[in-house]
């Protein structure tokens, strides 16, 4: 574990401005020369209910939230709502400065807002404070603000505070104010934040954390991996989104709308994720790059336009945040559960791409090489990720961003290239031609001279016609399956795996993983290796066509693997066996669904207890052995 | 220039051109509405001198899905009730193209209402027939959603306790902007409320009386029929959304009482089209958008533009 870190919590009510102000602020570390990573927790509601984000700051790369957090600011929630002295979900206002009050790290700071929140409602702070060498300090955040402002800046009157404790300058928070703000607002948020650390200043520290310090070469961009999936996109010329609302999915769909209009592209928002979908396809159709998505519900939804691409080999780019279910499950938490449903969702044999990045960087990358593959192949790629990474904001070279785009159509022939090409004795042309090596017969875009053919739903032949026939079903099944291992081939060739081997090659233990979690793996994997283990982790995005000689590699070069992902059943692990027809005897999970991603130090537990025995679940945790153990 | 040279090119059109070369036999009964809906949209878009490479023809399942497999020109047969979200994104990404969506009334009034409200809703400048026989076919005769009241089948032995469904009234109040109501029976009619309703600019919504002499032998043929626009009985304004309401309403019960009315019921021409609306708030681009993947010189917008918010 990095010692020389802040991981920062500012907590308060949904509605609270949680959000903006820590993003702010971690500009401010990002700005200030220092690797950041954020992990945000909000409930699904409008105003109140208990919200925090943290950030972890470091001068070297930061993989993951951390383990706790060493500075809580509690804000109190203003939006609360107690209705009887007993209430169901208990006291709300105190709730910043009480919930996972036992995550905070021994030596921790704590500042709250007394004007808000009353010390009496927490149970034994004074005690506990003492027992975890805690240092609290009690500041009338609301009453700061007030005089010098509105209320509502008491969240500045916080940063402010914040600054004075950890000796952090002040000029990269006024800049982001200045980029942001304007007049009145500005200058009193500005005065707020002054005096408020001028304020802290005078007190007596008793606590010795300082912010860390670092630089960069390069200019750093805060980006999520909704940034890398909508950037990446529209990197690949992608001008064309329909979608419905629903979280986390909404946060690429807003970011696309944002922009399209700019870039001359479409935006549309439509009555249900059928329709989206059933959009995304039309406007490919008509000659458009063009994308959708959802969350688990409203992906369940797309089921069957997702079925007529793969069957009209229709390009398309779906993309599938995921959240913890079954059913409305806890929209605002994330899981990896909809694994399966992704692979196999719609009627008949999938035939698809599936892709699962494990960082923003990886969102972006792996975005653009679904879109070239969708149209390179004609075929539905799905990008699957979740609630953690869709909203964790990383720092990255601004560099990175720089590259060329592609709108490329793939297989798409322009009206020359359609005049040279083999049309049926009925003057149609021949789209879905039987012979093709790699399975792609080259499309024509409607409104094309002498490109017409029927793009059916129904089996068909060549020209599109249905059709029935034993001999032309069988050619179309083994030409569209053709395509998969030609993909596979394609991706297996390239300079960079999507693929993330981390650690030292020889070693004795592996642990795999998927989408997300690959971050917090490799910290795990780092600590443990410090600590004297011989492991190494496998991060695997290619869920369909399965990457199956890099991780048959890495199976037969450890002695025994741990799988770790964010759902009950092992859904990972079951595809790995079923892909690899084998290793079930080599593969103990480690699961987590509680709603929460997992911390470093749990998969470092997680990995001990597995090789030692003893007790392997945990609070948070649960094993499911391998097989025969 | 054009990317898409079949789009737009004025010359005179056969309507020969729109039969495909080597034709596939009609999986059709003999004596199906069905032929009629063909013959009418041959006649209309010959009659309008469309390119087939120009059009792009979008069905939904059933036997009235199969429209695509026998008229020549880009098809597009896609799922049970999902023609209208794919025919209008078509008519997004490339508005030059003549778009036409066409699916039964267990498609477009049943398991795709929902996309027929929203579609109607939003004014697509494009023209969606519905075959309306009153019976799920190719499934073998099954209740519909404009099946009559106590209209008994396998799946409704007792009867159906449901009232039909309007579907003139339903296009009405969800917004489309020209509203017809046609029989196979009667192909000239048919014929010219297709041609007003492709060179409308808006949703045109066709209710297409399609006898199905194999399951719905109650409905006949739908004759006689009478031409509302033609018989003094049904004197109303079609530009009045009240008294089209009316004459709708009084034209989807009397056709459960075996009179068949037929002819234009709303057509409103103030009205702009979404492609329109949309330009208009700066959210579509005033080229094609299906152009530009054609066009070498296009500057494509990149995302290392949009860093500015991240630093």
């Amino acid at each position: 574990m990095t010692t020389n870190e802040l991981v920062w919590r500012i907590a308060g009510g949904s509605g609270d401005g949680i959000d903006s102000t820590s993003q702010n602020f971690a500009k401010a570390l990002m700005r200030s020369g220092l690797d950041v990573f954020t992990h945000r927790h909000y409930p699904s509601r409008i105003r109140g209910g208990h919200t925090y984000v943290e950030i972890r700051a470091a001068p070297d790369e930061v993989k993951s939230r951390g383990d706790g957090y060493n500075f809580l600011l509690a804000l109190g929630d203003s939006f609360a709502r107690n209705p009887k002295q007993e209430a169901y979900y208990g006291n709300e206002e105190v709730k910043p400065l009480t919930e996972n009050l036992d995550d905070l790290r021994e030596g921790g700071i704590i500042v709250y807002d007394e004007g808000l929140l009353d010390e009496e409602d927490v149970d034994d702070l004074d005690e506990r404070a003492e027992e975890e060498g805690w240092h609290v300090y009690p500041v009338d955040l609301r009453g700061l603000a007030r005089e010098h402002g509105r209320e509502v800046m008491r969240n500045t009157a916080g940063v402010g505070v914040t600054c004075a404790l950890i000796g952090m300058d002040l000029d990269p928070i006024e800049e982001l104010m200045e980029e942001r703000m304007g007049g009145d607002i500005l200058e009193q948020n500005i005065e707020i934040l002054r005096m408020a650390r001028d304020q802290t200043e005078e007190k007596e520290f008793t606590h010795d954390l300082d912010v860390p310090t670092g630089t960069h070469d390069d200019t750093q961009v805060l980006v999520s991996g909704s940034t890398g999936i909508a950037y990446g996109a529209l990197d690949e010329g992608c001008r064309f989104i329909a979608g419905y609302p629903m979280t986390p999915w909404t946060d690429v769909y807003t970011i696309m709308t944002q922009n399209l209009p700019d870039m001359g592209g479409i935006s549309e928002q439509v009555e249900d994720e059928i329709a989206a979908a059933a959009l995304a396809m039309g406007a490919s159709h008509a000659g458009v790059k063009a994308m959708s998505g959802s969350s688990g519900g409203g992906f369940a939804l797309m089921s069957e336009p997702l079925g007529l691409a793969e069957m009209n080999e229709t390009p398309i780019v779906l993309v599938e945040s995921m959240r913890a279910g079954p059913s409305t499950g806890m929209p605002t938490k994330p899981e990896q559960a909809d694994l399966e449903h992704v692979l196999y969702t719609s009627q008949g044999d999938s035939n698809r791409v599936v892709m699962a990045p494990g960082t923003p960087r990886e969102a972006y990358d792996q975005t653009r090489k679904a879109f070239e593959i969708a149209w390179n192949y004609q075929i539905p790629s799905i990008i699957i990720y979740d609630q953690k990474l869709s909203g964790e904001l990383v720092n990255v070279d601004e560099s990175f961003f720089d590259r060329e785009p592609n709108p490329s159509l793939g297989a798409t022939l322009t009206e020359d290239e359609i005049s040279e090409a083999a049309h049926h004795a009925s003057g149609k042309f021949q789209r879905y031609l039987h012979d093709p090596e790699n399975g792609v017969s080259p499309r024509t875009i409607p409104g094309q001279k002498g490109g017409r053919f029927l793009a059916s739903g129904n089996e068909h032949t060549p020209e599109g016609h249905i059709s029935e026939d034993p001999g032309n079903r069988v050619a179309q099944m083994a030409r569209r399956e053709r395509k998969l291992n030609a993909i596979r081939a394609d991706l297996d060739g390239r300079d960079q795996s999507n693929q993330t081997l981390h650690g030292d090659g020889d070693a004795e233990y592996g642990i795999l993983t998927w989408g997300s979690q690959q971050g917090t793996v490799e910290e795990a994997v780092d600590r443990l290796n410090e600590d004297g283990h011989s492991v190494k982790s496998l991060g695997v995005s290619d869920m369909m066509p399965y990457p199956e000689d890099e991780v048959e590699a890495f199976l037969e070069s450890v002695d025994e693997a741990l799988v770790v992902e964010m759902n009950a059943s092992a859904q990972f692990r079951g595809l790995t066996q079923k892909e690899l027809g084998r290793y079930g005897e080599k593969m103990t999970s480690l699961l987590k669904y509680n709603g929460n991603p997992f911390e470093p130090h749990e998969i470092v537990e997680g990995f001990e207890a597995s090789i030692n025995g003893g007790d392997l679940d945990s609070e948070t945790t649960k094993f499911v052995p391998a097989a025969g153990d | 220039m054009s990317a898409f040279s079949a789009i737009g090119e004025d010359r005179d059109v056969d309507q020969n051109e729109y039969t495909p070369g080597i034709e596939p036999q009609a999986t059709w009964c003999p004596g199906c509405g069905d032929f009629g809906v063909l013959k009418a949209l041959k006649g209309a878009m010959a009659d309008l001198g469309k390119d087939p490479e120009e059009i792009l023809l979008v069905t939904g399942i059933g036997c009235s899905g199969k429209l695509s497999s026998y008229f020549e020109s880009y098809g597009y047969h896609s799922i049970h009730g999902r023609s209208l979200p794919v025919a209008r994104a078509a008519k997004l990404a490339n508005p030059d193209l003549e778009v036409v969506a066409a699916g039964g009334d267990g498609d477009g009034y049943g398991i795709g209402g929902n996309h027929f409200m929203h579609t109607a809703r939003e004014n697509h400048d494009m023209t969606y027939i519905v075959f309306n026989n009153e019976i799920f076919g190719l499934t073998k005769g099954q209740t519909s959603p404009t099946s009559p009241k106590g209209h008994k089948s396998k799946t409704q032995p007792a009867g159906s306790a449901k009232d039909p469904i309007r579907p003139l009234s339903l296009a009405l109040t969800s917004g489309a902007s020209y509203i017809a109501r046609t029989a196979a029976v009667n192909p000239n009619q048919a014929k010219e409320i297709i041609k007003e309703a492709i060179q409308h600019d808006g949703f045109s919504h066709i209710d297409f009386l399609t006898q199905c002499p194999t399951w719905n032998k109650d409905a006949r043929q739908y004759v006689p029929y009478t031409d509302i626009q033609e018989s003094d009985e049904h004197d109303f304004d079609v530009t009045d959304r009240r008294e089209a309401g009316e004459a709708m309403y009084e034209a989807e019960s009397a056709l459960y009482e075996g009179e068949v009315l037929t002819g234009r019921f709303f057509t409103q021409d103030n009205r702009h089209s979404y492609g329109q609306e949309k330009r208009s708030l700066g959210e579509m681009p005033e080229e094609p958008l299906a152009e530009r993947y054609f066009d070498d010189d296009y500057e494509w917008e990149r995302s290392y533009d949009l860093l500015d918010a991240h630093k």
